[in-house]
């Protein structure tokens, strides 16, 4: 049971991965990325965690009670921002691809080859 | 000047926040001249601290947080010789490539020189920093720049797959390094690269360093385009415009190596370090592999910039060996390797530049016998081809023989055979196209296989101009005649030997970092003379090679059978980004399995 | 390669691949119990030194600020990029190539939706608000504030129409708002120089009472500063996007 977060973190990974290499639509591509992300925040919050210490907000738990670990929640933070970025980024591509070949579907876009 | 270390990433930071504040309201020359400005001060700024981090690593500690007790709280950047060197070089680099560009495009929005600021922010602050989860941060801040600044030409519909196959397979790297740094962040609850390092050193490594390692050492080498994750750089390269590429095969898949070498020096050392002859086959096999595959394909493309592409990933392959043999002449040598490739492989993008903007192509066919006129893009084609080859003194010379030298010293003195090899295809496939485009030699219909269907490249500019500025061909010739004479540069050897020696020293970093003792420069080793005949000797053997390919019919009828079996590699780059993750997906399973089971 | 190929491949790949994860991570320390002595040592010291109750903004703000800092400059730079590869095809004027897909069809407006919308927007501004500005004291900060502030004029644009919403929040503005956001940011760290401190040094007075609005020093600050520029962007990249998917359907 204590090893559940990492095995859910690995297995979004793969599933993420699996999502990206079988795609056959731009958009669901970007979701499967941020799908692979998501495991990476998994991860990092179970390796946060601490169990029966609460939040690290000392407004209302006296300064100096142990609490859960802050920077690792700090890291995830970066790391949504950094993934919008980067969907909002690749959604924008999307949407010109579908402007210019009407399509989609990563096989039927095959003016780079070789 | 205490706070020099701030300044490479907050001047062109704050010069890209201003052009987005300002774009509509600037003229483009403007706009140009802030951004040149922005450049050249970061530049100065890198070179500031390459001379004072020779005498000893700078350290900065940002908010003041600085080190208690070998622990640390806040960020630092940890700044020596090696990093600042190359963010000064990406420095120059962008200022010659704003340069080329104020001619080359015809409309420029002005977001496109903020990108490029903030690109250089991204490179500058990834060189400097000693901190792993902010080495992330410049790495992604690099790579968005770099996602935005190569889908430039929407026009063009293949511009869009190469974004897009650029964007997924480097992201994916980067959620690689995420996972990586989250792994070790359990293990040594710390984020500061000398103290995970002196902290992993406590107990022997065990699974779970040897996954932290494969996870973070594969998401670099994507960024580093070393096979099997090199698929991206070509499409990339094809469709961004040409002085990004500069850029790209300048120093950008260079960083991607420098991680991988910083990482490892200042964190996996002082565990990983009994397996060294292991980790030393594993790079030394990743680099073969991609020096050869970079090499066939390189040849056989007929889109220059495609081209110029797979030749980076072939001199990647060896700069993954020089550093991947884990001795002070090695890395040495990559390092001058990277200096003296940046600038040959970015005169030749500009030369693939000065031939777009007057004749609309890059396909070598269509190009065929037109640049009789361009007599200063044709000077730097040939001079580039013989760069590429490695003749002295050029800097890919240098850094060719320290490799050398230090694949002696571990006993694997075969290796410059395989190097000689990609020197010279490379060289080959330059100076055929030199040769049919600006002599004219040959016939416009020859052509080896290649089942490529004809590419329109759709020009960045508006249509074929008749003259080319002078500031276009004039970076264009400063750098390829600096990358072949960089050789002639005083103290270059000794002080990147020595500088080299102190990046591979853990320790002693790690006392600098945490406790502030001073570091004591170590001697350089004794270097052996160079052979300057042997580049001239791959020069000679790559010109017959592609003389004869080009002239003589016969030839290439005779090597048509031992061409055909190279044809599925061809087909295997196929342009589909689900192909692209799924080789990434066996790179990495086999690079962790082989770290897993091997490291005992 | 062909389709089942590829997947038969990857398959392979990713079982390879599993065993790595299933090595690695069972190396680790069970969850809930890896001993987190980085975590432990600041939840110590946000108290005490900066009068900061929430330490994750504490964190993210003021000890490894420079990350944020680089952070909000990647949103600043991807936002620069989505609108520079949605703009280019504008300026260079329609007709260089047709739209393939332009038969989209928009679901008709609605009263509840518009009725709702307009009820949630002075809501979601205050809401946005208190979260920029109470970032140091309780969950909350100035990327998470910023988001729900740039909610508010699409909600706006769910109310009424795009032309409304590009009134309330004109592309000019928006942009200069977002690079001021940014460049405060740096303006904040060089302040600190010239304070004599390093780059981001916590300089500014901490507040007499832990946990109020003038605590944690120049932390009210930069969470601003980053209010801003998250909100700008996140509204300019929305108003790109519209702009190329709307543009047919304006009245």
């Amino acid at each position: 049971m204590n090893y559940l977060p990492y095995a859910v973190a690995a297995w979004l990974f793969l599933v993420g991965l699996y999502g990206v290499t079988t795609s056959r639509n731009l958009v669901h591509l970007c979701i499967c990325l941020s799908v692979i992300q998501s495991s990476s925040y998994v991860l990092l919050l179970a390796i946060g965690y601490r169990t029966g210490r609460p939040a690290p907000i000392f407004k209302d738990i006296k300064p100096g009670t142990p609490a859960v670990d802050p920077v690792v929640q700090a890291l995830m933070l970066t790391d949504i921002v950094v993934e919008v970025t980067v969907i909002a980024l690749l959604l924008a591509l999307a949407v010109q691809v579908h402007k210019r070949n009407g399509t989609l579907d990563p096989s039927r876009l095959n003016e780079i080859k070789g | 000047m205490q706070y020099a270390p701030v300044l490479p990433v907050v001047i062109p930071l704050f010069a890209a926040a201003l052009l987005a504040a300002l774009s509509k309201l600037l003229p483009q020359r403007v706009a140009l001249g802030l951004s040149l400005l922005a450049t050249a001060a970061t530049t100065a700024a890198s070179t500031f601290l390459l001379r004072a981090s020779l005498s000893n690593t700078v350290v900065y500690w940002f908010g003041g947080w600085s080190a208690h007790g070998g622990k640390t709280l806040g960020i630092s950047f940890a700044i020596d010789p090696i990093g600042a060197g190359l963010a000064a070089f990406a420095g120059l680099l962008t200022f010659l490539s704003l340069l080329f560009s104020a001619k080359y495009f015809d409309a420029a929005d002005n977001y496109f020189y903020a990108l490029t600021l903030a690109f250089l922010a991204g490179m500058s602050g990834f060189t400097l920093t000693g901190d792993m989860f902010n080495l992330f941060v410049f790495f992604e801040l690099m790579s968005a720049a770099a996602f935005g600044l190569c889908g430039l030409k929407t026009e063009d519909p293949s511009s869009l797959q190469g974004s897009v196959n650029f964007a997924v397979t480097n992201t994916i790297g980067a959620y690689l390094v995420l996972t990586g740094i989250a792994l070790l962040y359990a293990r040594t609850s710390a984020l500061n690269m000398a103290q995970m390092g002196q902290t992993l050193a406590r107990t022997p490594a065990d699974k779970l360093v040897m996954a932290a390692f494969a996870f973070i050492v594969c998401g670099y080498l994507v960024k580093a385009a070393v096979v099997p994750f090199h698929f991206w750089l070509a499409d990339a390269h094809a469709v961004a415009p040409t002085p990004i590429c500069v850029l790209f095969s300048g120093v950008m898949v260079e960083m991607g190596l420098y991680a991988v070498a910083r990482i490892y020096w200042t964190v996996f050392d002082p565990s990983l370090h009994p397996f060294l002859p292991h980790l030393r086959i594993l790079f030394v096999a990743v680099g073969v592999a991609t020096m050869v595959v970079g090499g066939i394909e390189c040849y056989s493309q007929r889109n220059i910039k495609r081209l110029l592409a797979f030749s980076t990933i072939s001199h990647m392959g060896l700069m993954t060996v020089g550093v991947g043999l884990f001795n002070v002449a090695g890395l040495a040598g990559t390092a001058i390797y990277t200096l003296g490739h940046g600038l040959v492989k970015g005169s030749l993008f500009l030369g693939s530049g000065i031939l777009l903007h007057r004749t609309k192509t890059v396909d070598e066919s269509e190009l065929h016998g037109r640049g009789r006129r361009m007599k200063w893009a044709g000077i730097v084609f040939f001079l580039g081809a013989a760069g590429l080859a490695g003749i002295f003194p050029s800097g890919l010379s240098m850094g060719d023989d320290l490799i050398h030298e230090s694949a002696k010293q571990i006993g694997v003195e075969w290796l410059k055979w395989v190097s000689f090899f990609a020197a010279g295809i490379t060289a080959a496939a330059v100076f055929r196209v030199a040769v049919r485009v600006f002599l004219g030699w040959g016939s416009p219909a020859s052509h080896q296989r290649g089942a490529a269907p004809k590419e329109k490249e759709k020009p960045e500019t508006e249509s074929g101009h008749d003259r080319t500025p002078v500031w276009m061909w004039a970076p264009a010739v400063a750098m390829v005649l600096g990358g072949l004479l960089i050789g002639f540069a005083p103290g270059l050897k000794p002080g990147t030997l020595r500088a080299a020696s102190r990046f591979e020293d853990a320790n002693t970093y790690a006392a600098r970092v945490l406790q502030g003792t001073p570091v004591h420069s170590s001697a350089p080793e004794e270097e052996k003379t160079q052979e300057p005949w042997v580049g001239l000797f791959i020069l000679a053997a790559a010109a017959i090679i592609s003389l004869a390919n080009v002239k003589s019919k016969g030839f290439r009828e005779s090597v048509k059978p031992l061409i055909a079996p190279l044809r599925a590699l061809h087909r295997l780059h196929s342009g589909h980004v689900g192909d692209y993750v799924a080789f990434l997906t066996f790179g990495l399973a086999a690079f962790g399995l082989v770290c897993i089971f091997t490291f005992r | 390669m062909t389709r089942a190929a590829r997947k038969y491949f990857f398959l392979a790949s990713a079982i390879l691949l599993a065993a790595v994860f299933w090595l690695g991570y069972s190396a680790l320390p069970p969850a809930g119990h890896v001993p987190g002595h980085y975590g432990d040592r600041v939840n110590a010291v946000v108290v005490p030194l900066r009068h900061i109750t929430d330490a994750v903004t504490a964190v993210n703000f003021d000890i490894r600020g420079f990350d944020t800092l680089g952070e909000e400059f990647i949103l600043f730079t991807s936002i620069m990029a989505v609108a520079l590869l949605m703009r280019r095809r504008k300026e260079r004027g329609g007709g260089d190539h047709e739209d393939k897909a332009g038969n989209r069809r928009v679901p008709p407006p609605s009263d509840a939706v518009r009725i709702t919308a307009v009820l949630l927007v002075p809501a979601t501004v205050l809401f946005g608000i208190y979260m920029v500005t109470h970032g140091q004291i309780t969950p909350g900060g100035g990327f998470q504030g910023g988001v729900i502030l740039a909610t508010a004029p699409v909600l706006l644009y769910l109310a009424g129409s795009f032309g409304q919403f590009r009134k309330v929040a004109p592309m000019r503005m928006v942009a200069i708002g977002e690079a001021i956001g940014a460049a405060a940011y740096i303006v904040i760290g060089g302040g600190c120089i010239a304070m004599g401190g390093n780059f981001l040094q916590n300089l500014l007075p901490m507040g007499k009472v832990v946990g109020s609005l003038t605590a944690g020093g120049i932390v009210p600050l930069i969470d601003l500063g980053v209010g801003l520029e998250v909100s700008g962007g996140f509204v300019l990249a929305l108003l790109v996007y519209l702009e190329e998917l709307v543009e047919e359907k304006e009245e």
